[in-house]
């Protein structure tokens, strides 16, 4: 088990840091897909199955069609036709990123979790990531997620609408 | 013996990459999918949290944060997609509309 979560983690620092290099953005969608499937193997072993189906559909599905189609829409496949420029921001993304990674990581081990707290037997987890699980607790009238679930349809109607709206018009070049 | 501090560590890692690439990059569709690196980042950190305490509730955010997710990929390639058919190029430094 913890052969595979080494396999699976290095593959997915690798095809994210895949991503962030490549120059071509088709290429970089497709790293992204190789790291969300990743993710999606993450959430089977942390026996959130449910979220797991649903990260492939929705994320390595439909918002990773929906950038291949952007790009495919706006002819962004030759790796030419965004060449970046030489500067020195590179060099200062790579300094504050490590200094973020090393803050990152110092609040995670400072914390040891495991020590304060030890970790959940799996007799109480395992049921909780199913279908079955989830929909019971989302839909539990002593639990607070109902009124965020019919937010969030009223969100997502906002979000087709607005998309239609961005597609369709035009906006004013104000630049002289 | 996998500890929830791998995950921890992991989506560290994630979010961190995510973030040198917002930085970097001069497209804006490669920003967004830095932007959704590290959403998926977050989430991991959620489901491993709620694992460790033994409660549903990270699940919960998770789902809600999916849906925040893709409402957000749409609307911003819609704006993408309308900058690109005013000004005919998408790189982030020639699009100041919004610069006084």
């Amino acid at each position: 088990m913890l052969i595979l979560f080494w396999i699976l983690a290095l593959t997915c620092v690798g095809a994210s840091i895949a991503m962030v290099v490549t120059q071509n953005p088709v290429r970089s969608a497709l790293y992204l897909v190789i790291t969300f499937l990743c993710v999606a193997v993450f959430y089977v072993m942390l026996s959130a199955q449910f979220l797991a189906a649903v990260q492939i559909i929705v994320y390595a599905g439909a918002i990773m069609v929906l950038f291949l189609f952007v790009i495919m829409l706006l002819n962004l496949g030759a790796p030419q036709a965004l060449r970046e420029r030489g500067t020195l921001q590179p060099f200062f993304a790579a300094v504050l990123g490590t200094a973020f990674v090393v803050m990152l990581l110092l609040s995670n081990s400072l914390v040891a979790l495991s020590k304060v707290r030890p970790a959940a037997p799996p007799e109480v987890y395992v049921p909780l990531g199913t279908v079955e699980g989830i929909g019971k607790n989302l839909f539990d009238p002593k639990q607070p997620w109902i009124l965020p679930f019919e937010i969030t349809s009223i969100l997502l109607l906002v979000a087709i609408v607005g998309a239609v709206i961005m597609a369709k018009r035009r906006i004013q070049d104000h630049t002289p | 013996m996998i500890t929830t501090e791998h995950y921890l560590v992991l989506s560290a890692i994630l979010f961190t990459v995510g973030t040198i690439g917002v930085l970097v990059k001069r497209n804006p569709i490669v920003i967004f999918m830095c932007i959704e690196l590290m959403l998926n980042a977050a989430n991991l950190t959620l489901v491993a949290l709620g694992r460790h305490f033994g409660q549903v509730n990270g699940q919960m955010y998770v789902i809600f944060a999916l849906a925040v997710a893709a409402a957000e990929v749409s609307v911003g390639l819609g704006i993408i997609v309308a900058i690109f058919r005013t000004k005919e190029t998408i790189n982030i430094d020639e699009v100041n509309l919004m610069k006084f």
